[in-house]
């Protein structure tokens, strides 16, 4: 089988699951204690005027017809509209997710090429103060919360210091978002020739990512320690020492390649935990993301809201899983993804 | 490259990155000309007709339209500003005239009045936009019917620069509600264009694209960032902004705000918890302004369907028995008008709010508690909204160790914000809880007409008198001047001392927090930043 039509298949199987999902998120929504109805008729309204903002909403309906309603807009691309922030929804998850993405993929990659040598290093060094060190940094990281680290962060460097640029989201007051291609600032502003605009959006993105990075830094130096240790202690690195291969090649080709894969699938796990709930970095550098605005919306009952933020969860998650199993054939080409 | 180059080129680059984008369309953007206000909440909406238009939203129907007239300005004892009640001044208007039978007010709309795209303001706009107030329903309609306006047919078209308003009943809040932020002029013919058979008033489009004549229009809206607003250089509703662009950024973390305004970076950090206006009040950099908010109060709830609280006495006791200068101190950082510790059960004025006669005496309530059915005490849930968690729970916290002490066994509700609304204020579930309250239109009657009526939603205790239902549709509509007036009044208010349906804890005040040289700072009872007065 081609690899193309696995990943078809692969992505074929997911539909059963998305339409659980669908399913449950309707129900779960309808299921939340809030009235959305009450809420939005505002503070002063009377019970006509509530019924009359429920009728609008098309909540009076029995709950099949407005599962079909939803199933029938869904299909038209229309994921409906949010209450609370007025847009529709996908214009809004076009506008958030990209802004989660960026902040996630950056604070990754900082992370990565942090905690793999780090993880390498404490294993070929175990018990030194280079691990030690590594232990340090990874539960200073893991145990203080986010939304700590980035405070202490933005009290240091944009308080004290003055270095960082104010905390207020994705680009600086003044200026203006590049013209719109990937909804990437790092890919759009460049682009679009905006230098300036590029260096601006990097700057804004330095704290948040490194407090996002701080906390993911732990699972996966951990990660690479153990399933390093694991690696050099087998047999094949044994034999392969005792061939008298160069110690890179034995640490890299052999070692390092087959301690990868829990790492990757921690990787996988870290990536979509953190777009999702880093709701608090994103409060304290005011970054429009998509877990603060599914949180929002969770408190006003905002049913087309939540329901848009897990479907757009759960195909990523879809599509997240796949790209890591096909990164395992790439590492270990043992492995096979089947169909 | 050494660090010193790098830090240098960074600023370098810095500045130009700020500068740039607006370089481009302005080239002589100076300091002083933009102001930057961070908020805590979310703008959903420019057009506050739509359904689900959110509170933070009023500011745009605040500084992007004008209404028919808006109120004056007065000066408070610490020097601030604050919106005057008693005085109606022209905005759109130019003036208007009172039929002698007072049901009848006649409108002379301003002739230099001009809509942004140059067409001039007419009656015509003013009838189409009152109109879509009441047809699109929800709050607009709620709000336009408080001051008597509920059919189109009262609006009336006399000639392109004349509008009148036919009363069924004459109102003292008839000329006021027309200066709330709901009764907004559209530009008619603009909305009109872009009105389809489903959408016959244009909500989608003005939800997007104001189309009005106000001091200010929306340069750009990030919903979720930014609104930007830019000055109006033809306006005819006031005095000319002194500020050119106003740069209104949602900032969600209170620390991030309060970081912003102590650096300096932002000119107005728009109501701030009450404990960093404590803490900021002595920082020599930044200025702090507490306005109280007029017809507003803090109070404690007791339901009468909740058995124990049917009895005088035991109501009574609780009153004697809240820690009031504690729940000051503690939950309202000292920022607030206390009101408790009157000396006499009969009101000496007719100042709404006042001070109700009862203050922290254990002593009392248990003695009070004892003369009642319920000597040995109850057990009662207090509930309170957590989105209102900042004053509810220290508040609750305080008030159930006090009640503790007369053998009042108290136990914490905590309720979502979502939820708070239908079982606190429609269906009035809870025995026992704080409620906030606070009357756009600034007259006690009004107050007592919405919280202590039995059908109305903010009267969460189920209080049902007969004579406060008389006395409040007395005066509701009556004038001030009227000799009945103030007696009625002072029986409404020793009505709400002696059987308290609701303890007023203290009067909460709008805390900000500014820049030294950022001056006109006004209060206005929306809770609104209003952008035209401000001055750097």
């Amino acid at each position: 089988m081609s690899r193309l039509i696995v990943v078809l298949s692969r992505l074929g199987q997911a539909l059963p699951t998305l339409l659980g999902i669908l399913v449950v998120t309707f129900l779960m929504t309808r299921a939340l204690p809030g009235d959305p109805a009450a809420f939005f008729a505002g503070p002063a309204a009377t019970t006509e005027s509530i019924a009359e903002v429920r009728a609008k909403l098309g909540l009076d309906q029995p709950l099949p017809v407005q599962f079909v309603d939803y199933l029938a807009d869904l299909l038209r691309g229309n994921l409906g509209q949010s209450l609370s922030t007025g847009q529709p929804v996908l214009s809004d998850l076009a506008q958030r997710l990209p802004a989660s993405l960026e902040l996630t993929l950056v604070a990754l990659v900082l992370s990565v090429s942090i905690a793999v040598p780090l993880g390498v290093l404490a294993a070929l060094k175990q018990d030194t103060w280079v691990d030690q060190l590594c232990r340090f940094i990874v539960t200073a990281g893991v145990s203080l919360p986010t939304f700590f680290t980035g405070l202490v962060l933005v009290y240091v460097f944009y308080y004290l210091l003055g270095i960082a640029p104010s905390p207020l989201g994705r680009i600086d007051i003044i200026s203006l978002p590049p013209p719109r291609v990937t909804g990437f600032y790092l890919i759009d502003a460049p682009l679009a020739g905006e230098w300036q605009t590029t260096w601006s959006a990097l700057k804004q993105l330095a704290l948040p990512s490194i407090t996002l990075a701080l906390f993911t830094l732990a699972p996966l130096a951990r990660m690479t320690r153990a399933s390093m240790l694991q690696a050099l202690g087998s047999d094949f690195i044994r034999t392969a020492k005792a061939c008298g291969l160069r110690s890179s090649k034995v640490l890299f080709s052999y070692a390092l390649r087959n301690a990868l894969l829990p790492v990757v699938t921690t990787l996988g796990m870290v990536f979509s935990f953190s777009l999702g709930a880093n709701v608090l970095v994103e409060k304290v550098f005011s970054w429009p993301g998509i877990g603060s605005y599914a949180i929002e919306a969770l408190v006003a009952s905002d049913y087309a809201a939540v329901q848009g933020f897990v479907l757009a969860m759960a195909v990523l998650f879809v599509v997240l899983n796949l790209c890591v199993d096909i990164a395992y054939t790439l590492i270990d080409p043992r492995l096979k993804i089947d169909g | 490259m050494n660090r010193r180059d790098l830090l240098k080129t960074t600023s370098g680059a810095a500045l130009g990155a700020a500068m740039l984008p607006f370089l481009k369309s302005n080239a002589f953007a100076q300091a002083g000309d933009t102001a930057v206000v961070v908020i805590g909440n979310t703008i959903n909406s420019l057009d506050i007709h739509r359904t689900g238009t959110n509170r933070p939203s009023y500011q745009v129907a605040v500084n992007v339209y004008d209404r028919l007239v808006s109120f004056g300005t007065r000066t408070l004892k610490d020097g601030s500003l604050s919106f005057d009640y008693s005085k109606v001044v022209p905005e759109l208007a130019e003036s208007w005239t009172i039929s002698p039978d007072r049901k009848t007010i006649t409108f002379k709309i301003k002739a230099n009045a001009k809509f942004w795209d140059g067409s001039p303001v007419t009656a015509e706009d003013v009838k189409w936009s009152f109109d879509r107030a009441l047809a699109l329903g929800g709050f607009p309609r709620f709000q336009m019917g408080a001051g008597g306006f509920v059919d189109p047919g009262q609006f009336v078209v006399v000639d392109p620069k004349t509008f009148q308003v036919n009363l069924k009943q004459p109102s003292k809040l008839s000329l006021p509600n027309l200066a709330v932020p709901v009764a907004v002029v559209i530009n008619s013919k603009a909305a009109k264009a872009r009105a389809t058979a489903a959408d016959p008033w244009a909500a989608e489009f003005l939800h997007t694209n104001p189309q009005g004549s106000g001091a200010y229009k929306v340069e750009r809206w990030d919903a979720g960032q930014q609104l930007v607003y830019v000055r109006n250089d033809d306006w005819a509703g006031g005095p000319k902004p002194a500020i050119r662009r106003v740069i209104i950024r949602e900032v969600p973390s209170q620390s991030t705000r309060r970081a912003l305004i102590e650096r300096g970076d932002v000119q107005l950090s728009f109501q701030i918890p009450n404990k960093d206006a404590q803490e900021l009040a002595s920082n020599s950099k930044v200025k702090v302004v507490g306005s109280p908010i007029d017809n507003c109060l803090y109070v404690a709830c007791l339901n009468y369907n909740f058995e124990p609280f049917q009895d005088p006495n035991v109501r009574k006791a609780v009153a004697f028995a809240i820690p009031y200068q504690q729940i000051f101190d503690q939950a309202a950082f000292g920022r607030g008008v206390p009101m408790w510790g009157a000396q006499s059960a009969k009101p000496s004025s007719i100042a709404w709010p006042q001070p109700f006669p009862y203050s922290t005496n254990l002593e009392q309530a248990r003695s009070l508690l004892s003369k009642s059915k319920f000597a040995k005490g109850f057990e009662v849930p207090l509930s309170f909204d957590l989105g209102e968690a900042d004053w509810g729970e220290p508040t609750a916290l305080l008030i159930q160790e006090s009640l503790g002490k007369i053998g009042i066994k108290v136990t914490l509700d905590k309720v979502p914000g979502a939820n708070w609304r239908t079982l606190a204020l429609v269906e009035k579930k809870f025995p026992f809880l704080l409620e906030n309250f606070g009357g756009w239109l600034n007259t006690p009657c009004y107050y007592f007409y919405y919280s202590y009526l039995k059908e109305n939603l903010f009267n969460a205790s189920n209080y049902d008198d007969q004579t406060v239902r008389q006395l409040v549709n007395e005066t509701l509509h009556m004038e001030p001047s009227d000799p009945a007036y103030a007696p009625k009044i002072r029986q409404l208010i020793e009505k709400a001392f002696e059987d308290l349906p609701r303890i007023p804890l203290w009067q909460p005040t709008l805390e900000s927090a500014m820049a030294q040289r950022l001056t006109g700072y006004t209060f206005w009872y929306h809770r609104q930043v209003d952008a035209r007065s401000l001055k750097i």
